[in-house]
């Protein structure tokens, strides 16, 4: 039986419809000497580790429109399946679209298959749909879950390039949370050092990454319960009058 | 021969100027003034320090808040420092807050060409005693202030200092006058509301605050993410 995506009709190959109005679009408005809305991109600091029993995703919650904060608790990490879940950094609006469509899709295809999903299929949808559209969708994901094969992480970049790696950062901070990563990651860790590392993590991103900032989500994903834990840590409070 | 795409001519420029963010703000009272500025020093998306202040103190009636470009703000800043000191030689007076004003003015424009990228408050006290505040821009335009913000965050502070200190947009208000309590506390909710939202403001709050008595100083501490 044939797997239907109902929420996106693909005629194949890439679809450019819309270059040559958006550019026109784009001449007229300056023209008139307006520049056209940028999109809201979400700084960020986005991290996930894969440790004995699950995977530990982390998220900072700080939304930014150029230098300004537009939202102060945002949520990153978005629900793909019961055992699946995203975080997202790039573009806020292409992360929450494109994590909806594939989850929508999947739900359909785990009822036509009868089993619960697994990540490797949910890396496969989005890294298929990032790169129908050449970059031009600026999301970067750090996917991850635990599905029958065991627990599985996943780093997608915009252009539609995947690595499967045991941790993996991303977003504006990705730099500074690395670095935590490099120092203190090993391998079949416990629930609460693992917890431990991807907060320290996302705080090093907090801190020393302007473009993130507030506080500190995590989701940890094990065979049968998920703990989203929003927020794990409020790192940052308004100063006190 | 593998095909090579040449995306056409592209030039590279070498910038003079950075921009390291900062936010500044001065208030003129009925017998005092203050200058406050918050100490984070930033670049891109990175910080250089957390305990960089950008109130320099030139004499014990001026206070100066200079944000902008790191670099010119200390040449600046040296460069004010010297005249007044030449100033003081030939003159043998200090120089008053609305001296030092015109002399920045012209210290500015000399510059018109190649400016310095550093936006300047002067907050000090004036010949009768009385607060005064002098804003400029980068290239020398000045004028005298009851209060002023400037710098990365200034864009949402001005209007708050409006509506609070100037009584502007607001209807049947008894329109007392600002007491040091009153704008010392003032200052720090509207840098604690500017910490909040813009990415450049940060980590602490000095508060210079010029009295007859002298120049005090108060540090508080700001959000550091």
């Amino acid at each position: 039986m044939a797997t239907v995506s109902v929420c996106q009709y693909h005629r194949g190959g890439f679809s450019f419809e819309n270059c040559k109005r958006n550019a026109l679009l784009e001449a007229d408005i300056n023209k008139l000497g307006f520049s056209s809305p940028a999109a809201r991109k979400t700084g960020t600091t986005i991290c996930g580790v894969v440790y004995k029993d699950g995977v530990v995703l982390g998220a900072d919650t700080r939304a930014t429109e150029g230098m300004v904060v537009a939202d102060k608790n945002c949520s990153k990490i978005h629900y793909i399946s019961p055992n699946v879940y995203c975080c997202g950094a790039g573009t806020a609006a292409d992360t929450e679209m494109t994590t909806q469509i594939i989850s929508s899709n999947l739900e359909l295809h785990s009822l036509s298959t009868g089993r619960l999903p697994r990540v490797a299929t949910a890396n496969r949808m989005l890294k298929q749909m990032l790169f129908r559209y050449q970059g031009y969708i600026g999301a970067a994901l750090v996917l991850g879950g635990v599905d029958c094969t065991g627990p599985h992480l996943y780093s997608i970049y915009p252009h539609g390039s995947t690595d499967k790696l045991p941790y993996v950062t991303m977003g504006s901070g990705s730099l500074a949370a690395m670095a935590v990563f490099e120092d203190r990651y090993r391998p079949n860790m416990e629930e609460e050092e693992a917890k431990r590392l991807v907060r320290d993590a996302i705080a090093a991103g907090i801190f020393n990454d302007l473009g993130s900032g507030s506080n500190i989500d995590l989701c940890v994903i094990t065979k049968g319960k998920v703990d989203y834990l929003r927020p794990h840590d409020v790192a940052n409070k308004k100063g006190v009058r | 021969m593998k095909e090579y795409h040449y995306t056409g001519p592209v030039e590279h420029k070498f910038s003079p100027y950075a921009f390291n963010g900062g936010t500044v703000l001065a208030v003129a009272g009925e017998d005092f003034a203050l200058v406050a500025s918050d100490t984070r020093l930033s670049e891109g998306y990175s910080i250089h320090s957390r305990d960089s202040p950008k109130c320099y103190k030139l004499t014990d009636t001026t206070v100066i808040g200079c944000s902008g470009f790191h670099g010119d703000c200390l040449t600046l800043t040296k460069i004010i420092e010297a005249r007044l000191k030449m100033y003081k030689h030939s003159n043998n007076k200090n120089m008053t807050s609305g001296a030092i004003a015109a002399m920045l003015s012209t210290i500015l424009y000399g510059r018109r060409f190649f400016p310095y990228y550093v936006y300047n408050i002067i907050g000090g006290l004036d010949e009768e005693g009385r607060g005064a505040v002098y804003s400029f821009d980068p290239v020398g335009s000045y004028q005298r202030d009851t209060y002023k913000a400037g710098g990365s965050a200034s864009a949402m502070l001005q209007p708050l200092l409006d509506n609070q200190i100037g009584f502007k947009n607001m209807e049947n208000v008894e329109q007392v006058p600002l007491s040091l309590e009153k704008a010392v506390q003032l200052v720090k909710d509207v840098f604690i509301s500017a910490a909040e939202r813009d990415v450049y403001t940060g980590d602490a709050l000095k508060i210079c605050i010029i009295t007859k008595e002298g120049v005090r100083e108060e540090i508080v501490p700001l959000r550091k993410d």
